[in-house]
């Protein structure tokens, strides 16, 4: 028998109840002081996560600035390029599988599968990864009617540099092209977050940050896709500005064709404003190559080239200028009072210092006789430069050259120009750690031994010459125009300086010397001044390239091109108020007269008699 | 029961409008928060609602019954119910890893539902009869018929459903008063019975859910996701809450399981503290007085499965919030009456119908 016991029954269930609602009451207090841990002592934390969840800033790339020759032909323009791009979480299938299908569609190569692959383990959750770059319309199309079988995998537009002229001017326009780790050290990243290309050579280069742009910035609502729900702030990018040149690109085409033949370089600068108008190094190549990143093979083609066609000979090519410089030597003489232009020295076909035997060969074995700065500029004369040099010393000789810049930067708006070298006792001291020789500063006086010069700098030194000493930064960029406000700023040269000489009388018979190379009779170059329609000056040079022995003599049938003179000629035009400098350097072109006066009087004839 | 019986009924259809009201500022709060939830989803809604007429529907229709005359069923359903837990296990359909369900070819249906109910109604029914507290061979007994199936629902597997099935069968044993040293006792088996669980009875999913719990960060896209998700959401709301419809981690889908096991971290994320006290006040009204009916029970049956079901009620809510606050592992327990879904929703509702049942059909004591 059971015998229930309703009072004790009652006295333990109230206890319990009651017990249990207080346990109930502490735990749901528990909840609550869980919840002012969360809310109030770690809010901030929490809604900082909050916000780095669901906001995200999106980069608005800004549109590279276009470039324009002097009269407007576009030579670097921003084209649409399409790309084939893999968001990996989309996908329906095995990656794998899915690249082997979209083999059969496009082409993919392997090293686009590698590069794929490395960029795939450094990503975000929900950002795609290009496959291949610049697809062709066919693939664009072959893919489009596809697009439904290839979930995650789309092909996206932008905006991918482009030189309708291709090679046309390349070493002064330079190229753009992807971002490298080195630049991106460099760079203000926030500024580049969208941007696929930077530039790396010649104008694009030097010239960046205004073709560029300000990147603009989007502050998004993204969803936990990626999916942008709103956008909650934007602050737009500004377009990189046009640049407008100096360069005369139909004169540039011009004379890459007729410098096609040769290893050669050729400058052209308006002396009024210091503009260049065509900076020609050949051989060239096509820029477009290198923007989405040149394959190794074109690369190497091109590395290797005996004629290295990357190599930008008029602005790191550094020469001996030879007899091209004997204008600013004898000018030298002027200035210091060292000759007159009435002082004659005997040329008998050699020169030596007192108490040496070396004899310092003149071109001409037989001498010139009789000369005067005018006579031995038009005859090309080595042993009234010998004299002079010597006169001079190299100290008066280097400080006076050094104004005309030789030896040191033009300040041409393009990275990567050489100052040649303009020798001196302090320089060879730390150099070589020896003395100079008063032999060094005989064939200095001609443009030999250590000097050497880049074309630029002959164009510069001899358009200052034709300005009677004003002197101009060489500018390829003339202007920049702002796309939004269309407000164009001219760009002037920053350097501006006026070499003043004792007597302004002196750039007159220094110009009259080289008028005569070119319209007298016994003119170094008188067969290109021959029939000109117009008056000009200039100066031939030969710079041998190889020490020719005391005993020997120089025979370009003998040896092998690579050891043949360089042919140089310097000129400007017309002579009274003139419009173009002009300097070309032909490798192993023999002499300045016979290959390289020809190339210039054919630019200058095309610049100045074309309607 | 003799024929003299006579019920008394001074209310209003057999409900208890105070629980009652309770329940429908529940509901509505329910609902208020699904609409955000669920993207403004017209549908899920629609479906909701129906839900809760239906559940609403069941709560009045059990609430008519005088419960002590069903308690000669119980047994017999008890077997059913674990049949059908059994065969679960051999023919039943599998979501998610875990088979629950049974198709009876109009709708599915969950027997381990229905065995949150049976299993109090059962050890009532074991217990009452006899004097209280029980014997320690009833205790074993009651255990047995406890255990047999908790660990058919734990072999589904689904440890939410198998927590509660335990506790409402456990509470129907504390609150028939066994001895505190029994039930210290027990802890302690239990807490030797941890390391068991861990290594012979959990599967490896579950085994990650606590651990993940312990260090969500381990692992922030896979285990750990919900748990910082939902701390995220909890914690950016504050104070104030960023408003209703404006919490950025729910809408912008960024917490996952939103309308369901995580709708408590959407709440708070858009009424923040304040919103959270309010709540946690609804439902402590709601057990205040479940437990104050429980206590005014007439009989034995009545006030075991009444303070049996309000403990469970009490469970769901804590495990719910502790999981979703990151205090306890994430076992799959819905916040009760707000999470959307149907089973759960409808048992208990069909448990509020029995405790109103408890309330209203009262046997008239004359004098």
């Amino acid at each position: 028998m059971f015998i229930k016991d309703p009072a004790q029954e009652n006295k333990i269930f109230y206890n319990r109840v009651i017990i249990a609602w207080l346990i109930m009451l502490l735990f749901l207090s528990l909840i609550f002081t869980r919840m002012y841990y969360l809310q109030v002592i770690q809010h901030k934390d929490y809604i900082t996560k909050s916000e780095e969840n669901s906001i995200k800033i999106l980069p608005l790339p800004p549109t590279r600035g276009l470039i324009y020759d002097r009269n407007g032909v576009l030579l670097a323009e921003n084209r649409i390029s399409h790309s084939l791009e893999i968001i990996p979480e989309k996908l329906a299938e095995k990656l794998d599988d899915v690249l082997d299908q979209l083999k059969k569609i496009i082409t993919v190569e392997e090293s686009d599968i590698k590069r794929f692959k490395r960029q795939l383990r450094q990503k975000r959750q929900f950002s795609s990864i290009p496959l291949r770059h610049r697809l062709t319309e066919d693939e664009v199309a072959r893919f489009s009617v596809q697009r439904h079988h290839f979930p995650g995998v789309e092909i996206l537009s932008n905006q991918s540099r482009y030189y309708p002229l291709g090679a046309t001017g390349v070493h002064a326009i330079g190229y753009v092209g992807r971002i490298n780790e080195r630049e991106l050290k460099r760079i203000h990243k926030s500024n580049y977050l969208g941007s696929n290309y930077i530039g790396k050579l010649g104008i694009e280069k030097y010239y960046e940050k205004q073709l560029h742009g300000k990147t603009g910035f989007q502050k998004v609502e993204t969803n936990v896709k990626g999916h942008i729900i709103r956008v909650l702030e934007t602050t737009p990018a500004i377009a990189g500005k046009n640049l407008y040149l100096n360069l005369d690109i139909e004169l540039q085409k011009y004379t890459e064709k007729i410098l096609s033949k040769h290893r050669s370089a050729l400058v052209v600068i308006d002396p009024k404003t210091g503009g260049i108008l065509v900076l020609a190094s050949m051989p060239y190549y096509d820029p477009n190559l290198f923007v989405n990143g040149i394959s190794y093979k074109n690369y190497q083609v091109l590395r290797d080239s005996p004629d290295r066609p990357l190599y930008n000979r008029a602005i790191r090519g550094q020469y001996p200028p030879g007899s091209t410089i004997k204008a600013f030597v004898g000018l030298a003489g002027l200035q210091h009072g060292v000759r007159t232009k009435y002082s004659r020295t005997w040329c008998r076909g050699w020169y030596s210092l007192k108490g040496q035997s070396h004899r310092y060969r003149d071109w001409k074995k037989s001498g010139h006789g009789s000369v005067n700065f005018h006579s031995s500029l038009e005859q090309s004369c080595d042993v009234y430069y010998y004299d002079l040099a010597h006169d001079l010393g190299i100290d008066r000789l280097n400080k006076f050259m050094k104004r005309f810049s030789f030896g040191k930067k033009t300040g041409i708006d393009i990275t990567g120009e050489l100052g040649g070298l303009m020798p001196s006792r302090e320089w060879k001291h730390r150099r070589y750690n020896k003395n100079w020789y008063p032999g060094e500063t005989v064939i200095t006086g001609i443009g030999q031994g250590y000097m050497l010069a880049t074309p630029l700098q002959l164009a510069v030194a001899t358009a200052t010459l034709s300005n009677h000493g004003v002197f101009k930064q060489p500018r390829i960029v003339f202007a920049m125009d702002d796309p939004k406000s269309n407000e164009m700023s001219i760009i002037s040269p920053t350097i501006q300086k006026i070499i003043s000489l004792k007597r302004d009388d002196f750039w007159n018979t220094a110009i009259g010397g080289m008028k005569a190379v070119v319209h007298s009779r016994r003119g170094t170059a008188n067969k290109v001044g021959r029939g000109s329609r117009y008056r000009f000056a200039g100066k031939t040079g030969t710079a041998q390239v190889i020490t020719i022995k005391q005993t020997e003599s120089y025979n370009a049938r003998r040896l092998a091109k690579k050891f043949h003179d360089h042919a140089l000629f310097v000129a400007f035009a017309p002579l009274k108020k003139p419009r173009i400098a002009i300097s070309v350097i032909v490798e192993n072109g023999g002499g300045g007269s016979k290959t390289a006066a020809p190339i210039a009087k054919k630019v200058m004839d095309h610049y100045l008699l074309r309607k | 029961m003799n024929m003299e019986t006579r019920w008394t009924n001074k209310h209003f259809l057999h409900l208890d409008t105070t629980l009652l009201l309770g329940l429908l500022i529940l509901l509505a709060l329910g609902l208020i928060i699904l609409y955000s939830a669920g993207g403004q989803n017209f549908d899920l809604m629609l479906r909701q609602i129906i839900r809760i007429v239906a559940g609403l529907g069941i709560m009045l229709l059990i609430a008519q019954i005088p419960i002590q005359k069903i308690f000669r069923w119980v047994p017999w359903i008890y077997i059913i119910g674990v049949v059908l837990l059994a065969l679960v296990l051999v023919i039943g359909t599998t979501s998610k890893g875990s088979q629950r369900w049974i198709n009876l070819g109009l709708f599915t249906f969950q027997p381990s539902e229905i065995m949150k109910i049976i299993m109090p109604m059962m050890i009532t029914w074991y217990l009452a009869d006899r004097p209280l507290p029980p014997s320690y061979g009833r205790i074993v007994v009651a255990l047995i018929l406890i255990g047999i199936p908790v660990i058919l629902v734990l072999k589904q597997p689904d440890l939410g459903t198998s927590l509660l099935i335990a506790s409402s069968g456990i509470f129907v044993l504390l609150f028939a008063g066994i001895s505190w040293k029994l039930i210290f006792g027990f802890l302690s088996v239990v807490g030797a019975f941890i390391p068991i669980l861990w290594f012979y009875i959990m599967h490896p999913y579950q085994q990650q859910r606590v651990k993940t719990l312990f260090n969500p960060e381990a692992d922030p896209l896979g285990t750990g996701y919900h748990i910082i998700q939902s701390k995220i959401a909890i914690g950016s709301g504050g104070i104030e809450g960023k408003g209703w419809l404006n919490g950025t981690q729910s809408q912008l889908h960024f917490l996952p399981e939103r309308t369901t096991d995580f709708i408590y971290a959407v709440y708070n994320e858009e009424f923040g503290l304040v919103g959270a006290g309010i709540l946690l006040l609804i439902y402590l009204f709601i057990l205040s007085r479940g437990m104050y009916i429980a206590a005014q029970a007439q009989d034995t049956y009545g006030r075991l499965l009444a303070a049996s079901l309000v403990s469970t009620f009490f469970v769901y809510i804590f495990v719910n919030m502790g999981m979703v606050t990151g205090l306890l592992p994430v076992v799959g327990v819905p916040l009760p009456l707000v999470s959307y879904g149907g089973t759960s929703l409808v048992t208990l509702m069909a448990g509020f119908g029995f405790i109103m049942a408890i309330h209203t059909h009262k046997r008239f004591l004359s004098q």
